[in-house]
């Protein structure tokens, strides 16, 4: 049905507003734009920043070796993410059991948490790749595996901390409506505690793994040749900053998927969270 | 109607950019006074340096024997702190009106105004690097060396081919790295390290089985550093001959003065005196092809 | 005897909630117990249901004593079902998947069988068309009804009912009171701690009156409600006659 004459008033008169609105915008942006772009372009020193930091040749020149390394980035993040992860949800588990007889266990894990919490990433990975093979023991493994072992440590005891604060959001009636239809404790967690702890800290979860993507170039302290110090050779050749550029650029690329998901996964959640029955 | 909030945004937004655009730099003034063809374009003491009447010398931290001692490069001692401060009285500047300044390799190679008046640390000269900066004459030729420890399995190595299959590192930025990939071409992928002391640790552990470092560095790891060191052979020279020089500021108007004092310190023996003092006992490593 | 509690104690802390608290109930019972807050009903359902532990007394369920330590606590609560006020269905599955959780993974029956048993609870009910609903899409009432469903198809031996119409909306409570009544028709032996005299009236073959952590008085509901023995039960049943809820 036809809306009555004020109605379309009110909507003629939104849709005016809007467009103005939009419109302004719109200006506003290009003034800046543009602003900035003189206020930089128009500097003295800019050629010399354009040629020490946007050289095609040297990004075209160096492309090829930074994705090279870029895949070892790559690797790690997914197999250093899925180790963290896991080892975090078993010692969030761990320092969630009650009972006086699993103090110990309880405690270790505690340890763990505050230790590794508090240890800047780049001294683990120096003790696990530079310290571990000094032992000469039998069998260690190459640096790769040695730093990327320091990595999944190190982010365990992060992500450790928020699957606790998970479990720990989940109403206690929860648990006690799982165990009183006779569930193990075992079974409670499985079935009815954890995926919805899980659920709950999936965007801080997530979060961290965008974190820990970048902080997985680390490795490279140790040997191996990821996108960075790709660029950081390619920047030492040629005494040029372009390198890193484009290293950037790349990052942000192979982050854009990751993020876009937390992004979804978080505004999900609240809107789950807020829309109760 | 535009809501007065909006515009208030806006305008304040487009001062602020407009104030920062009026922080930009002047150009820099114009070439100093004109000069007559009597006098001398290098005034000793009184060249166009950061602080007048001072020279800006920079190197990193830290700073590596047999380069430098101690870490220490305004001690004099080592050969880049020798030579330093032989460039220097050659410019008019006697060590009391030197310092020295800690600079990074990226500082280094930055645009922008630099830290220092040159810079010394190993840099070797480049054509792609020229575009970034400026260098002086070389003041010492390299040539880039394998080392290892005595249980390696490359320490009876005695050409490049017995290098192939082996694990290799360096330090980063250097043409150490560049060597192992252009001359030696290893099948497994070389080993980097922020430094040779990371690179050090790593060749003691067995991580990699040799390291490449230039020639003075390798006599002075192997004899004080590593335990069991042991020096397999200097790589080839290939093509232009690798040599270190002074970095200066792209177009800085000291490269020539600077570059003309190194001239006078190897035209005068002072350069081979230095090696002789500093890197005494280079001589004799064996060479591979 | 299906349940026997003898002597029940349970402190929390300083405070004594249930103090040698002896109540019997037989098979195909019905017994509501009323009370004041904070007089000990969902403590007793919770000790019996051994979510809880209690400081001293027994409690056996059909002549076990099921208070001992040596005892699996999980084998007993197999046994027991116990449904909340806050009915605590499980958000993150399906009302099919909250009914069948325990007969799948507790009584390891067969996920077609126990799937075809929710099914027909819910179709008696009349909630058969929630059953691939969330919770969150159902109302309070009907929550409360797949609470129950979910506690019955374990076929306990004994259901508690933990004041189960209090959180709810009046014009819902009168599907969950139903749905009870039709229980008892079945012969279910049930504790329900409840506020609805008027229920407690109809559906109960015992009312027990809990006061200061122990039954002061017990008996059928004209009896209790209509003309109780004790001054205290006095008491409570005219605060509660003004709060028109008699």
């Amino acid at each position: 049905m036809t809306p009555s004459t004020i109605q379309q008033d009110r909507i003629a008169y939104r849709r005016r507003q809007a467009i103005r609105s939009v419109l302004l915008a719109a200006l506003s942006t290009a003034v800046l734009g543009t602003l900035l772009g003189v206020l930089i372009t128009g500097a003295p020193g800019w050629q010399r920043v354009r040629q020490s930091f946007l050289d095609p040749h040297i990004g075209r020149e160096f492309l090829p070796t930074i994705l090279q390394g870029l895949w070892l980035n790559l690797r790690m993040l997914v197999v250093c993410s899925l180790c963290a992860l896991t080892l975090g949800l078993l010692v969030a588990v761990l320092r969630t059991l009650r009972g006086p007889v699993f103090f110990p266990v309880r405690a270790l894990a505690t340890l763990y948490t505050y230790s590794f919490r508090g240890l800047p990433l780049i001294i683990v990975i120096y003790l696990f790749a530079f310290g571990i093979p000094g032992l000469r023991l039998q069998a260690t493994p190459n640096v790769t595996v040695l730093g990327g072992a320091a990595i999944v440590i190190t982010y365990g005891a992060y992500l450790a901390e928020v699957f606790r604060a998970g479990i720990e959001s989940v109403h206690p009636s929860q648990i006690a409506a799982a165990r009183s239809l006779g569930l193990s404790y075992r079974q409670a967690m499985r079935f009815v505690v954890l995926p919805q702890a899980v659920r709950r800290v999936a965007p801080p979860l997530l979060n961290d793994t965008v974190a820990l993507q970048k902080d997985v170039g680390l490795i490279s302290l140790a040997g191996p040749i990821d996108a960075i110090r790709a660029a950081q050779i390619g920047v030492a050749q040629t005494a040029n900053f372009t390198p890193y550029v484009v290293a950037g650029v790349l990052f942000v690329l192979l982050a854009l998927p990751l993020i876009g998901i937390t992004d979804w996964v978080t505004l999900r959640a609240a809107r789950r969270q807020n829309a109760g029955a | 109607m535009v809501s007065r909030y909006t515009l208030t945004t806006v305008g304040g937004m487009a001062l602020v950019l407009a104030a920062l655009a009026g922080c930009a730099p002047a150009d820099s003034p114009s070439a100093g006074a004109s000069v007559s063809p009597s006098t001398d374009i290098c005034p000793a003491g009184t060249l166009d340096t950061k602080t007048a009447g001072k020279l800006t010398i920079g190197t990193d931290n830290p700073a590596y024997e047999p380069w430098f001692s101690d870490n220490k490069p305004a001690n004099g001692k080592g050969f880049e702190g020798a030579v330093a401060y032989q460039v220097a009285q050659r410019l008019g500047y006697p060590a009391a009106n030197v310092t020295w300044t800690s600079v990074t390799f990226n500082n280094a190679i930055a645009p922008g105004p630099k830290a220092f008046d040159f810079d010394i640390n190993e840099f070797s000269i480049t054509p792609e690097r020229r575009n970034a900066v400026d260098f002086s004459s070389p003041y010492y030729l390299v040539r880039q060396t394998v080392i290892t420890t005595k249980s390696s399995k490359i320490a009876g190595a005695k050409s490049i081919a017995d290098l192939r299959t082996a694990k290799l590192g360096a330090q980063v930025g250097t043409t150490s790295y560049q060597a192992i990939t252009d001359l030696i071409k290893p099948s497994t992928q070389p080993q980097v390290y922020n430094n040779n002391d990371d690179a050090k640790a790593a060749l003691e552990n067995g991580t990699i089985d040799g390291l490449v470092v230039d020639l003075p560095t390798a006599f002075y790891m192997t004899a004080a550093e590593l335990k069991q060191g042991v020096i397999v052979g200097q790589l080839p020279q290939v093509g232009v001959p690798e040599q270190f020089g002074l970095v200066l500021d792209k177009d800085s108007k000291l490269t020539a003065c600077v570059s003309r004092a190194v001239d006078q310190l190897r035209q005068d023996g002072t350069l081979a005196v230095l090696e002789k003092t500093w890197l005494a006992g280079t001589g004799g490593a064996p060479e591979l092809s | 005897m299906v349940l026997s509690c003898d002597g029940v104690r349970k402190t929390f802390g300083a405070a004594v909630v249930l103090d040698g608290l002896s109540l019997e109930v037989g098979e195909h019972e019905v017994v509501a117990l009323i009370g004041a807050s904070g007089s000990g009903k969902s403590t007793l359902l919770r000790c019996v249901n051994l979510l809880a532990e209690i400081d001293d007394g027994t409690i056996r369920l059909d002549g076990e004593d099921i208070t001992d330590p040596r005892t699996d606590a999980d084998l007993v609560r197999r046994k027991i079902g116990l449904v909340f006020q806050s009915y605590n269905l499980f958000p993150h599955m399906t009302v099919l998947d909250n009914i069948t959780l325990a007969p799948v993974r507790v009584h390891k029956r067969p996920a077609a069988e126990a799937k075809e048993q929710a099914l027909e609870w819910l179709a008696r009910v009349g909630l058969a068309d929630k059953a691939t609903s969330y919770p969150d899409r159902l109302s309070g009432g009907q929550q409360q009804r797949v609470a129950i469903v979910r506690a019955l198809v374990n076929n306990p031996r004994l259901l508690l009912l933990d004041e189960v119409t209090s959180a709810l909306d009046p014009e819902l409570v009168g599907e969950v009171l139903t749905m009870i009544r039709d229980l008892k028709g079945d012969g279910m032996t049930m504790v329900l701690a409840t506020h609805e005299m008027g229920f407690a009236r109809q559906v109960a073959d015992r009312v027990a009156f809990l006061d200061r952590g122990s039954v002061l008085e017990q008996g059928p509901p004209e009896q209790v409600l209509g003309d109780p023995v004790e001054a205290r039960t006095r008491q409570f049943l005219a605060r509660i006659i003004e709060a028109g809820r008699l």
